[in-house]
């Protein structure tokens, strides 16, 4: 057997898996040629470097208790996936498709949908009571000076929203915030009214020059109304009249 | 219960070799916390394809799905470890005159052996593996890391001449420094 053959089985020598006839050729070599045999020695010195140190990673004990618990719950849902069986599955197709129909109608018939002001003063109103609730949310800057307020939303914002104090008039500014509303980005204003506080959203608006419209909902009043290609809305717990009065200061302003 | 059964033989068959899945997972991931996530994801797979497994070795079987587990997460985490495509031409075998490695060798420390096994490129690395700690035979090997039987052998063979050029390069900076 050549120095090169030999040094391609001493691996497979080393590591008993090489058979009788090769494990005799190989040994023989070794007898004979100092450079092989060194090699041969090496790859056992290698070898038993590995047995000595403790190279293998025993998994930690957290990671058994995390992998038995994923298991258990892989098998009930597996489970759930079994019983819920084939035979619904012509059910399930009808209904999806009675769904389908259903939506079509719907979007094809302008009359049955509720109009967007409505479901728009309804997130509006969600938007409004949540932002009580968390004292924290209610602002994410807290100044009553307008040239604070307004460069705050510089660049969070694809447009300015006009923001004005009104502490003369007896609704100071409070602070503002980022919203999301109507699938935008809009700006959200807080002024106070003695203990009352009045959200202002704005954004730009898709067709201008409407009317102002109040409505009430939930006991909170809203006004919206449109300005230089803005949209206003405007809620509060104040009464009608004095939220009136904020609108018309809010839209001389601008 | 039917899945009562099918965890309970699962549990029985798969856990014990959850020392060994880590191990496998930690030295081809190289981090702690990754292991453990590849490891997680392979037992839920494994438990999936449980169906498909007849009770031959239970640790080839769950190594080569921890392997294959590994190779995607890091892929999907973009390990640049990938990017470097090993020829597996089986090279020159160099001549083996380095008389002094066999010093170098013996004196190799845990931790030393430890940093040199970690630089092996992973294709190096996954052989040596599951050859040195997992004792795994080269028919085994070939199972788990999907390579021809001749591969593994080639493999295992330049895994261990690169491994010993980096120990004599640890121990000749040790002594330079």
């Amino acid at each position: 057997m050549s120095c090169q053959t030999t040094q391609e089985f001493i691996h497979a020598y080393v590591d008993g898996e090489l058979d009788l006839a090769g494990s005799l050729e190989v040994e023989q070599h070794l007898q004979e040629c100092q450079v092989c045999a060194s090699a041969y020695r090496n790859q056992t010195a290698l070898r038993s470097a590995f047995k000595d140190s403790s190279l293998y990673h025993p998994a930690p004990a957290r990671l058994e208790k995390r992998i038995r618990s994923s298991l258990r719950r892989e098998a009930k849902s597996e489970l759930g996936r079994r019983s819920f069986g084939w035979r619904w599955l012509p059910i399930g197709v009808v209904a999806t498709l009675v769904l389908l129909m259903a939506l079509v109608i719907w979007r094809t018939l302008p009359g049955l949908r509720p109009p967007t002001d409505e479901l728009l003063a309804q997130e509006i109103v969600s938007n409004h009571v949540r932002s009580l609730q968390l004292e924290s949310h209610r602002t994410d800057v807290i100044s009553s000076d307008q040239h604070t307020v307004k460069p705050w939303f510089d660049g969070k914002l694809d447009f300015a929203p006009p923001v004005k104090d009104f502490s003369s008039q007896g609704f100071p500014l409070v602070g503002g915030r980022l919203e999301y509303l109507n699938n935008r980005a809009v700006a959200a204003l807080i002024h106070q009214r003695q203990k009352h506080y009045i959200n202002l959203y704005i954004w730009p608006a898709e067709q201008s020059n409407a009317t102002e419209v109040a409505t009430k909902r939930q006991g909170y009043n809203l006004l919206h109304w449109t300005n230089s290609g803005m949209t206003y809305w405007a809620i509060s717990d104040l009464n009608a009249v004095e939220l009136h009065e904020f609108a018309r200061l809010a839209q001389e302003a601008q | 219960m039917q899945r009562q059964n099918k965890l309970a033989s699962f549990e029985t068959a798969v856990l014990p070799h959850l020392d060994a899945a880590f191990n496998l997972a930690r030295w081809l991931t190289r981090n702690d916390a990754d292991a453990e996530d590849v490891v997680q994801e392979a037992y839920l797979r494994a438990f999936r394809f449980f169906g498909g497994f007849h009770g031959e070795n239970g640790r080839a079987w769950l190594l080569e799905i921890v392997r294959n587990t590994s190779y995607t997460w890091m892929q999907r985490n973009r390990s640049p470890e990938l990017n470097m495509p090993l020829d597996d031409e089986p090279r020159e075998v160099e001549g083996d005159d380095l008389n002094p490695e066999e010093l170098l060798l013996q004196k190799a420390d845990a931790q030393t052996l430890r940093q040199a096994v970690e630089e092996l490129p992973l294709e190096f690395r996954e052989v040596l593996v599951l050859r040195e700690l997992d004792e795994m035979s080269y028919k085994q090997i070939a199972a788990v890391a999907d390579l021809p039987l001749g591969t593994v052998m080639s493999r295992l063979a330049r895994a261990r001449k690169r491994l010993q050029h980096i120990l004599v390069g640890h121990a000749q900076t040790e002594v330079l420094s």
